[in-house]
């Protein structure tokens, strides 16, 4: 009850800040930019709209994230909001919850928009509404929960910018994180590959929700890829929240 | 009467700069609050007080010592439930309007939505806010925000009041109008615990005070049992005297027409006085005795501490 109290004000503070609507303008120029690009490329001009438009739903969704996420819990520390809210009877991590649910619905009407916005324009152009395409998207949206996560655990103990630099390089670490597979197969049995075995365990692979390429080319899917894929999604995301209450749980609020 | 608060020998250090260095901020606070009385807790800028309630809020952990509101520990949400908080240079979320900030809170403490609306608009009607109900605190004053801030801090209706420098940012009317609503919470059997350094204010309305100094709880008591009644000096307005046959008598401190300032520092010649105005058929305007104040407490405290 009151986690939704916390998000539903959260929620009110995003949808009236300017740079949610600054990015989404930037997204649906990007989308409407694809039916551009597409005129100007050669071979199969839906796959260059689908490309484009998926990616430009990841990249502005992410930035969503990072760039509200980190400021969330860093200005109620800032403008000493926080005292009065705490001092209320919630606990530390009911706010902290609040706060990430608060985004995560707020980024889920913003994907739900752009993903919309992207659906009529390739309906427009091959004239079939594409419903496999959401199958794309809710995964974009289930690593943008993990990024707020992730952006909201960096908020907790350091500013907007160091932190939205943090959550940027986790998301382009998680991105790139798959090259180390193929270096462990080229690298020796010894401590080298021990330390890389460690590394591959331990960094976030994003590559994991990242469905676009088979979908937009019509391959075919394992469902238990999908399954995998929503539960390494749902642990992750739990994982860095139950670090970030901890580290909230003891903060002095100074 | 049972205490409603109760510290005991806090302590709480601060690291600071890049290579850490710690700074004690609290020294071994002890005090008690009890139950329906007004609490001055006083000090100088940088003593500690807005420290102290943090750490009886929750907001940080002391290093040292034990905190007690209702006899639960801050962090107890039952310790919070029956408390308001009015912080110092309250910010809120600027993107709310009055009535919308106030809901937030009002649905943190679970009231329904009858109870709600009529206690937002009967708070807002107490702070003189009810013009501003739907305008977004971006646009608010400073004073402004303080009447809110005071309404926010009573939405659960609570037994338990720490107001942080309450009377800052106010105009003098707003500073009358809060000292009425404290002293209405009084009444109405609320205990409040005033931080300030706005000695005045908290003269007229405390019951006891405590004086912090370093970050040391330096003295602690009834109002009466701190000042005494002693009289030290008056103040006297007179004119139609000749300077110059008043040098023997006090200090003069200043003259405005033909009328002079005299302070007077020993009784016997307030007496002199009036009979060298009698016989120079001058005039007396006022002559004002002045007790110590706890502004002269606190002054002398501060000097020592």
């Amino acid at each position: 009850m009151k986690i939704q109290t916390i998000a539903l004000n959260t929620f009110k503070e995003a949808i009236r800040d300017r740079i949610l609507y600054l990015l989404f303008f930037f997204a649906a120029a990007a989308l409407a930019f694809s039916r551009l690009l597409a005129v100007l490329a050669v071979g199969d001009r839906v796959k260059i709209i689908k490309d484009v438009g998926l990616a430009s739903i990841s990249i502005f969704g992410v930035l969503m994230a990072i760039l509200i996420g980190t400021g969330l819990v860093y200005k109620e520390i800032d403008k000493k909001t926080i005292y009065t809210l705490l001092s209320k009877p919630i606990q530390r991590w009911q706010f902290l919850l609040g706060k990430f649910f608060g985004l995560v619905l707020t980024l889920f009407i913003m994907t739900l928009a752009m993903g919309l916005i992207f659906l009529v324009i390739v309906l427009l152009h091959t004239g079939k509404l594409e419903g496999r395409m959401l199958l794309a998207i809710l995964f974009i949206f289930i690593e943008l929960v993990l990024i707020t996560a992730v952006s909201i655990l960096f908020s907790c103990f350091s500013t907007p910018i160091l932190s939205s630099i943090f959550s940027l390089s986790f998301y382009l670490i998680g991105h790139l994180s798959w090259g180390l597979e193929t270096l462990i197969q080229k690298t020796r049995s010894g401590a080298a590959r021990m330390a890389l075995r460690g590394l591959s365990a331990i960094l976030p692979d994003l590559e994991n929700f990242n469905f676009k390429t088979e979908i937009v080319h019509g391959l075919a899917i394992d469902p238990r890829f999908y399954f995998f894929s929503a539960l390494y999604g749902l642990v992750y995301t739990l994982f860095i929240l139950a670090l970030a209450v901890l580290i909230f749980k003891k903060r002095d609020f100074v | 009467m049972a205490a409603v608060l109760e510290i005991d020998n806090l302590y709480k250090a601060f690291k600071v700069g890049f290579i850490p260095k710690k700074r004690e901020i609290l020294k071994g606070i002890s005090l008690s609050v009890a139950a329906g009385e007004i609490f001055g807790y006083l000090g100088p800028n940088g003593a500690g007080k807005t420290t102290t309630l943090k750490c009886v809020l929750g907001l940080i952990f002391p290093d040292r010592g034990k905190v007690a509101v209702f006899g639960h520990p801050p962090l107890a949400a039952k310790a919070r439930e029956n408390l308001g908080y009015l912080p110092e240079n309250p910010y809120f979320y600027d993107y709310l309007t009055a009535a919308e900030f106030l809901d937030f809170y009002a649905q943190l403490f679970g009231l329904r939505k009858k109870d709600k609306e009529e206690k937002i608009a009967t708070l807002l009607r107490l702070v003189g806010m009810e013009k501003a109900r739907d305008l977004q605190l971006r646009k608010f004053s400073r004073g402004m925000l303080q009447r809110v801030g005071l309404a926010q801090a009573l939405i659960n209706d609570p037994a338990l009041l720490f107001l942080d420098e309450p009377l800052g940012g106010l105009d003098p009317l707003g500073r009358k109008d809060l000292r009425d609503i404290i002293v209405r919470l009084k009444q109405e059997g609320k205990t409040i615990f005033l931080c300030s350094h706005i000695l005045q204010d908290i003269e007229m309305i405390c019951d006891r005070v405590a004086i912090i100094v370093g970050g040391r709880v330096i003295s602690q008591g009834a109002l009466e049992s701190l000042i005494s009644e002693k009289v030290l000096f008056t103040e006297v307005t007179l004119s139609g005297i000749d300077p110059a046959d008043l040098v023997d008598l006090g200090e003069p401190v200043s003259t405005l027409g033909d009328r002079i300032l005299l302070k007077v520092f020993q009784e016997d010649n307030i007496e002199n006085l009036m009979a060298l105005v009698h016989e120079r058929r001058g005039r007396i305007h006022s002559l004002v005795p002045r007790t110590e104040t706890l502004e002269d407490i606190f002054v002398e405290m501060v000097r020592q501490g």
